[in-house]
């Protein structure tokens, strides 16, 4: 059964990394690539399950954190240039 | 009483991923949770935003309804995206949101992100603007229902 | 009886959630744009993120791995909305225009009225 959850991840990851490598726009891609980060905690809690190794699980939060870091410094780099930007709009 | 909460959770936290209970790791937790205490004080968030715990009881029975809208939603999303004709109507809205404290405002915003099929993509003041995938998913948060439902969440402020 | 029960419903809540997994990967290619994309990528990120681990946690039963799935729900709880509203307002702050079919953006500018007022008028609204 845990196999059927690993199938249907990986379909889910082969469709969304289409759509990480068609675009057309840098959002698509850094929405694709949050969703990446989404499918491979589940496939890591999955796999986890399916060998018998759940400790996999540790894995799987700290790179739920790490996702979401990654994909606001993405942003954030391709908004001000510079990761080290203090966040204030400047009003034309 | 803020800080001795949010020690505890921290606490907790570090038991719940160890998995490990000697003395030893036990000590070195309860160290690393009053350091990050400090640590959060130092920087100016532990306070009624950055730790919310009076939220704890109402958020009880908050949970259980936004999960049920949260079903309700992308159960909706899910019959478009199987329809082979695909049938949205991409709405764009602004909505005043009704909550006194910026706790508040952020709750329901990310409360209407949450559910799919509608997502806030900006917030100025009091004001939300807000992109749906199909047209009565902007009328009904128009409407205001989720709105009344996240102010009686905060509570008299 | 109530063991085979448990697991019949974690194999339904695994399916149910295989399945939304899908239909977010499908709906993130069919749909026509970044906007329209987003709706069908948190589909992904709360119905069948959120049916897999329910799951795997009646799976697991009462133990330690039970709590770090309780984490995982959370945490996907909390940071799924931060992360699509701020490619979502990426977008718009970058010029990206949306398609739509209707724009209702200017509906609150040609209220001048109270704020107690528009409220009335809402809840009115919300009554009928």
């Amino acid at each position: 059964m845990f196999a059927a959850a690993v199938l249907s991840i990986l379909v889910a990851l082969v469709l969304v990394v289409f759509r990480a490598l068609k675009g057309p726009t840098l959002f698509d891609r850094v929405l694709a690539g949050n969703s990446i980060g989404t499918l491979a905690i589940l496939l890591l809690a999955a796999v986890g399950f399916l060998t018998g190794r759940p400790e996999w699980l540790d894995i799987g939060i700290t790179y739920g954190l790490l996702n979401l870091i990654s994909t606001l410094a993405i942003l954030k780099f391709f908004r001000h240039g510079d990761l080290a930007h203090d966040g204030e709009e400047k009003t034309p | 009483m803020r800080l001795i909460s949010l020690a505890l959770a921290l606490f907790l936290f570090w038991l719940a991923l160890s998995g490990h209970y000697t003395p030893m790791l036990m000590a070195a937790g309860a160290v690393s949770a009053v350091v990050c205490v400090l640590a959060a004080v130092r920087m100016g968030i532990a306070d009624p935003e950055g730790h919310p715990v009076h939220l704890l009881g109402r958020f009880v029975t908050y949970f259980p309804w936004i999960l049920r809208e949260i079903a309700k939603s992308a159960w909706a999303v899910t019959k478009i995206i199987i329809d082979p004709a695909l049938p949205i109507s991409p709405t764009m809205t602004r909505v005043r949101a009704s909550q006194k404290t910026s706790l508040g405002i952020v709750t329901y915003a990310n409360s209407i992100t949450l559910t799919p099929g509608t997502i806030t993509t900006g917030v100025k003041g009091d004001v939300l603007t807000v992109h749906a995938v199909v047209r009565e998913g902007a009328l009904d948060l128009e409407s205001g229902g989720m709105d009344a439902r996240v102010t009686r969440f905060e509570g008299r402020v | 009886m109530i063991d085979i029960l448990l697991i019949g419903l974690s194999w339904a809540l695994i399916l149910a959630g295989g399945f939304f997994t899908i239909v977010g990967a499908i709906g993130l290619v069919r749909m026509p744009d970044v906007y329209t994309r987003m709706h069908a990528a948190s589909v992904t990120d709360t119905l069948g993120a959120g049916l897999l681990l329910l799951g795997f946690m009646l799976q697991a039963g009462p133990s330690l791995v039970l709590l770090k799935l309780v984490f995982l729900f959370v945490l996907f709880f909390f940071v799924s909305p931060v992360a699509t509203h701020a490619v979502a307002n990426a977008a718009l702050h970058y010029g990206i225009k949306p398609q739509l079919a209707e724009d209702r953006r200017g509906r609150l500018d040609a209220d001048t009225r109270e704020p107690a007022a528009i409220e009335e008028e809402l809840r009115i609204e919300a009554a009928q």
